[in-house]
């Protein structure tokens, strides 16, 4: 942690540290306190007077059906968003990981959606399934589906996984290409002369061996579901129809700034952070110390 | 190649290519849009085949009026992503790099308190603390400014973690030799650390570029003023607008130029990238 060998104490150290630090207790540290603070409070509409409540928000929250079908719903949400674009994105990798020529080609070509905002991929989504000019509810028609993701709420969901899923496949591509060509080749050699087939021997041996990438990504990928798909979700359906799509950080939005409960808003606040800190946890001690067999 | 299969090699080729196919297909179909005239646009089925609008499009959205006449010009929300970007991008690494060299190289009390403070700015993403951080950011009196844009995001556990890992692999010979040729610790900072961690920064950089110029959430809620609005931010509120009046190679192509300077970023520097990615997340 320390350097065996460092410098004598000063004051300097602290002037470096100090712009990290103010920024921290400024906008973190300070901001979080008062959403913890604000959720044992009840406010009026006009943030005239405010009555301190304890855990009232809370118990509101357990018994509010749509907050329970809420967090069902970004259960869900996540891990087919998870499941998805990590199952593409390993078979792509399985697949790019035995190209010798023009490996570097398919990785280009593969990776770049990790640029694009999840505004832009949700408005990219949104535009090919438009349900009057859309190419695809166009050829949906002719087998016979309607399309229109904003009277079917089931529609909805789908086109906001997909397009959350799309913009992922790249980062997970990315990192089990790295997993699977870090196994050393005298495994993959020695069970190729044993006579397994190469399904066989992605089965029992790279499957197995990017294990660890497997669960680091399990956790990324739910966070990244979890936070970051607000942009998705806002552009695409905006929460609807009648709920369909709002996932948890898009109800703390939606309660907070457009309907002006404080309290209740600041409740959710706290669960989402406490939710964050144990998927932290998670990270740092199992991903840290790898999972393996 | 373990061994040859000339079948799988074919069956290989025909995955990934339609794999590519795949992921590409949105920004082809974003592409298309963004060089047919209006008129186009608004006939189903839309095309699937270039047309002869790009230059046309690409003049109109740039510098026209974009959709209606009191929107900002598309370029200067081309300018505003671009500092917010930067700036984000640059104080994170500025911010970082000076803390976790005082972490690292300097013994002084309550360091480890410092080091856990900064720590648990990962577990609190913007998400979770929305609304009492407008209301910090209000209170400053920094909405609708880029400082408002930046500043607020900047804190970063993982750079400054990234940081430390890699000072931690310079040799302890290093700053004894420095020491003994009389450097003072600001010195042995800029003429040795800094060279020395020249590849990381970049690698930093092209992540954290990506990061800043892909912000929604937070730009939507802290600027009202139309001359603030980010590129990002735009598309949603032209979406919007395409309800009354669909003008759609004009989203499009904003749309694709919005996408266009971090795509550029990662193919132009996939090597750095791919660094960037695997050293901040794991």
């Amino acid at each position: 942690m320390l350097k065996r060998v460092h410098f004598p104490a000063s004051p300097l150290p602290y002037l470096l540290v100090a712009p990290q630090i103010i920024v921290t207790l400024v906008f973190f540290i300070w901001p979080a306190s008062q959403a913890l603070y604000q959720s044992l409070l009840v406010e009026d509409a006009f943030g005239l007077s405010s009555e301190f409540v304890w855990f009232e928000n809370f118990t509101l929250l357990a018994q509010d059906e749509q907050y329970l079908s809420t967090f069902w719903r970004t259960a869900v949400f996540s891990s087919l968003v998870a499941f998805i674009s990590m199952s593409i994105a390993l078979i792509l990798a399985g697949f790019a990981e035995r190209v010798i020529k023009g490996a570097t080609t398919y990785r280009t070509l593969l990776i770049w959606p990790y640029a694009v905002a999840p505004v832009l991929a949700g408005a990219l989504w949104v535009f090919m399934f438009n349900p009057t000019l859309g190419i695809f509810p166009y050829f949906l028609d002719i087998i016979g589906i309607k399309w229109n993701h904003y009277l079917n709420g089931g529609q909805a969901m789908g086109l906001v996984i997909a397009a959350a899923a799309w913009k992922q496949i790249a980062y997970n591509f990315l990192f089990y290409l790295a997993a699977m060509q870090s196994i050393p080749r005298s495994i993959i050699e020695a069970a190729a002369i044993d006579g397994a087939g190469p399904i066989r021997r992605f089965w029992t041996q790279t499957l197995p061996l990017v294990s660890p990438t497997t669960f680091f990504l399990v956790v990324i990928n739910i966070v990244y579901a979890f936070f970051e798909t607000f942009g998705i979700i806002h552009v695409v359906t905006q929460g609807g129809p009648a709920n369909a799509t709002t996932i948890l950080v898009y109800k703390v939005f939606n309660d907070g700034f457009v309907g002006l409960d404080l309290g209740g808003s600041a409740a959710q606040s706290v669960i989402l952070m406490v939710i964050v800190i144990l998927m932290t946890v998670v990270q740092f001690r199992y991903v840290e110390k790898k999972v393996e067999y | 190649m373990v061994e040859n299969r000339p079948f799988l090699t074919v069956i290989t080729h025909i995955v990934l290519v339609m794999g590519v196919a795949m992921i590409a297909l949105p920004i082809w179909i974003t592409f298309v849009a963004a060089s047919h005239d209006e008129i186009r646009m608004l006939q189903a089925p839309i095309p699937l085949m270039p047309g002869s609008h790009f230059a046309d499009n690409l003049k109109q959205t740039l510098f026209g009026a974009g959709l209606s006449g009191d929107q900002t010009p598309v370029w200067r929300m081309l300018l505003n992503s671009l500092a917010m970007a930067l700036m984000i991008s640059v104080g994170k690494i500025a911010i970082s790099i000076i803390s976790a060299f005082a972490i690292v190289y300097f013994k002084f009390p309550f360091r480890m308190g410092f080091f856990w403070m900064i720590f648990i700015t990962l577990m609190l993403p913007v998400e979770v603390r929305i609304l009492p951080t407008f209301e910090v950011v209000a209170n400053l009196g920094l909405l609708n400014s880029y400082w408002g844009l930046s500043i607020p995001l900047i804190a970063s556990a993982t750079a400054t973690f990234m940081f430390r890992q890699v000072f931690l692999t310079i040799p302890d010979e290093m700053l004894e030799s420095a020491r003994i040729d009389g450097a003072g610790p600001m010195r042995f900072f800029w003429d040795i650390l800094l060279p020395l961690s020249r590849t990381n920064i970049a690698a930093l950089f092209v992540i954290l570029f990506i990061y800043g110029w892909n912000q929604y959430l937070w730009p939507l809620l802290i600027t009202t003023d139309t001359d603030m609005t980010t590129i990002v931010m735009s598309i949603k509120q032209m979406l919007e607008s395409a309800e009354q009046s669909p003008q759609w190679n004009v989203i499009m192509m904003t749309a694709l130029l919005a996408m266009l300077p971090p795509i550029l970023v990662v193919i132009g520097m996939q090597k750095l990238f791919v660094q960037g990615l695997t050293e901040t997340d794991k």
